[in-house]
């Protein structure tokens, strides 16, 4: 079976994206990477020098193996994060911008009027924008129209691993995307990242969860194994909740 | 609302007799709760708490690695002038101190700067004594010049100025501003602080929010410990901060432990503050306030900087040099403070990534400041 991720054109095999921060080392790090089967990863641009070519970071991400997505992580405006963006491009980045604008750096909370307009720009300068977003509906669709690639509205507080508290929203997201829906935030065990693929997300992005645990790397294969799951559950078809019982041997089936 | 008038609502005597009659059952419910209402933070500051150091503990490590991760970040100080026109009963720099005083030339900053890269830092805190006259706009401005090049991120320790000086030195690049209240003792504050500009207890406790208001996207705030009755100034301490989280929104805020520490010789610390109390009052301070750095610096000891990794810091200074010139020039300028941690960074590294701790060396970039070229 051929499922592929398709965002900008670009095939990607997984369906798990994965953050970088948080680590307790660049190899845990690299480990977890590897067992988690992604094949993109986000790297924050504040943390890295990209005219390093020793940087902890980006030193052990494999370019053949890996689209490194450099993140906009701590820009208050659009304007920050469009020459962050361009800062990365101008040190030989890939026109890939994971669009992140954070006023708060608490709960990194994305701004949707700043994001907004930073994704026109980037867009407009030829970069591949695939934005972190409140889940919200409107706001989806209102992004896709100035051109993203791709939106990332988030499952819950980021960091917070308490899983997919906007799924009402997110569904809606969903349904109504022309664009790939990534679930970013908040997803704290492979269940979560399996509801979200189970929901119809085209794709989830973890960080945290997998930092911090005991061992990232067990944890970066579950989470694997979740998005695998629940992607193949909803290929086949998850029937909806309801309200009654149906039987599956209905009394009046003669009679159709 | 100015935090001054903030501060006035919790009379110093009362906040201290309210800590003291805490029991052990204020504090079993306070360990727990999230979010933390004032009267659960009272509760963890006080000597009931003192048999509930290990949950505490474990509460703050929890909390500090969901937010911050595994990782620790490390800065350096560069001391530009030990010139200073206050008489702080228990400073170094102390005009009454018949020392020998320096202030570096923006040339030899650089060469400060420079030695200081090498060693790996990318985030610098520069300080100075309180001397205007010397430490001049004119002067930081062009110490800035040499500075920018070589760090991602600066902040300045200095004398406090007023908001257009702040958004001039924001527009230099300067991204972080750090003040020590010292006490909130507002009778006692005066008692430390014989003469000089400092002796104006308002406009030291406004700076933050001068700062603040100018767009400073890191503010740090301590106060001194051994002043006065710790738990007290740890309550105002966590008021403070909490008043700052909430209303400069987009910043960063961080809060240091200075502790002053008996030694021959120097000045007596007139309420000691101990291991023990030092680790209450972090973790407290965390399980209050889940979002603020927790800053150590090299006053404390090898051992016990070792021991706190794991218990809510977030960032850490290494390899510090606390005189002018102290890092690349023969200086024989008198130091703020004794450093107690002399371990070279490389050696501060170690020991923190042997603890399950990635060290981070930079976490900002100069572009989000506006005078950047590349906008």
């Amino acid at each position: 079976m051929n499922d592929s991720l398709i965002i900008a054109g670009r095939v990607f095999h997984s369906r798990l994206l994965m953050g970088t921060g948080k680590f307790a080392s660049p190899q845990q790090m690299k480990e977890a990477m590897e067992a988690s089967g992604a094949e993109i990863v986000t790297v924050a641009l504040r943390r890295v020098e990209l005219e390093n070519p020793q940087d902890s970071i980006l030193s052990i991400i494999d370019p053949g193996k890996y689209l490194l997505l450099p993140n906009t992580s701590g820009a208050r405006d659009a304007g920050e994060a469009v020459r962050l963006a361009r800062l990365a491009r101008a040190a030989g980045c890939e026109p890939w911008v994971k669009l992140e604008v954070t006023p708060d750096p608490h709960h990194l909370l994305p701004d949707p009027v700043e994001t907004l307009k930073a994704a026109e720009t980037l867009v407009k300068e030829g970069f591949v924008v695939l934005p972190y977003m409140p889940a919200d509906p409107v706001l989806a669709k209102r992004l896709e129209e100035v051109g993203t690639a791709a939106v990332m509205p988030l499952g819950s507080p980021i960091g917070s691993k308490q899983g997919l508290r906007t799924r009402d929203l997110l569904e809606i997201i969903i349904e109504g995307a022309n664009v790939p829906v990534v679930v970013d935030a908040g997803l704290g065990a492979p269940s979560h990242a399996a509801e979200a693929m189970e929901v119809g997300a085209d794709a989830v992005l973890v960080n945290t969860a997998i930092a911090v645990a005991g061992d990232p790397q067990a944890m970066a294969e579950a989470f694997k194994k979740g998005v695998a799951a629940g992607r193949q559950a909803f290929l086949a078809g998850i029937g909806r909740p309801q309200r009654m019982a149906e039987a599956s041997s209905p009394l009046t089936g003669f009679l159709r | 609302m100015e935090f001054y008038h903030e501060l006035q609502k919790y009379p110093w005597d009362e906040v201290e007799a309210w800590i003291e009659s805490r029991t052990a059952s204020h504090v079993e419910t306070a360990v727990g709760t999230q979010p933390m209402q004032l009267e659960n933070f009272l509760s963890l500051l006080s000597p009931a708490a003192e048999p509930f150091l290990e949950e505490m503990a474990q509460c703050s490590h929890r909390l500090t690695e969901q937010r911050f991760g595994k990782v620790i970040n490390l800065f350096a100080p560069l001391y530009l002038s030990n010139v200073c026109t206050n008489r702080c009963a228990y400073c170094g720099f102390n005009a009454d101190n018949p020392v020998a005083r320096l202030t570096l030339t923006p040339e030899q900053v650089e060469t400060e700067a420079k030695f200081i890269h090498e060693m790996g830092f990318r985030h610098l805190l520069l300080v100075s004594g309180d001397s205007p006259h010397i430490v001049t706009m004119e002067y930081l401005h062009a110490v800035l010049e040499k500075l920018r090049p070589l760090f991602a991120s600066i902040s300045i320790e200095i004398f406090p100025l007023d908001g257009g000086a702040y958004c001039k030195l924001i527009e230099h690049g300067v991204d972080g501003l750090t003040v020590f209240q010292e006490t909130y003792h507002e009778d006692r504050y005066r008692d430390f602080h014989l003469s000089g500009k400092k002796r104006d207890f308002r406009w030291r406790l406004g700076t933050p929010e001068r700062g603040g208001d100018a767009g400073f996207r890191r503010l740090g705030m301590g106060a001194l410990l051994g002043l006065c009755n710790w738990r007290v100034e740890g309550f105002f301490l966590g008021l403070h901060a909490r008043y700052l989280l909430r209303t400069f929104w987009k910043s960063h805020v961080s809060i240091s432990f200075p502790r002053l520490r008996p030694a021959a010789g120097a000045y007596v610390p007139p309420s000691p503050v101990s291991d023990a109390n030092m680790v209450q009052l972090l973790t407290a301070l965390r399980l209050f306030l889940p979002d603020a750095g927790m800053v150590l610096s090299t006053r404390e000891s090898p051992v016990f900087r070792d021991h706190l990794v794991p218990l809510g810091v977030t960032s850490m200074s290494a390899g510090s040099r606390t005189e002018p010139g102290g890092y690349a020039h023969d200086s024989d300028a008198e130091p703020q403070f004794e450093v107690a941690d002399e371990r070279p960074p490389r050696v501060v590294a170690e020991m923190i990534r042997s603890k399950g701790y990635d060290t981070v060396w930079k976490d900002w970039d100069p572009a989000f400041l506006h005078y950047s070229k590349a906008g």
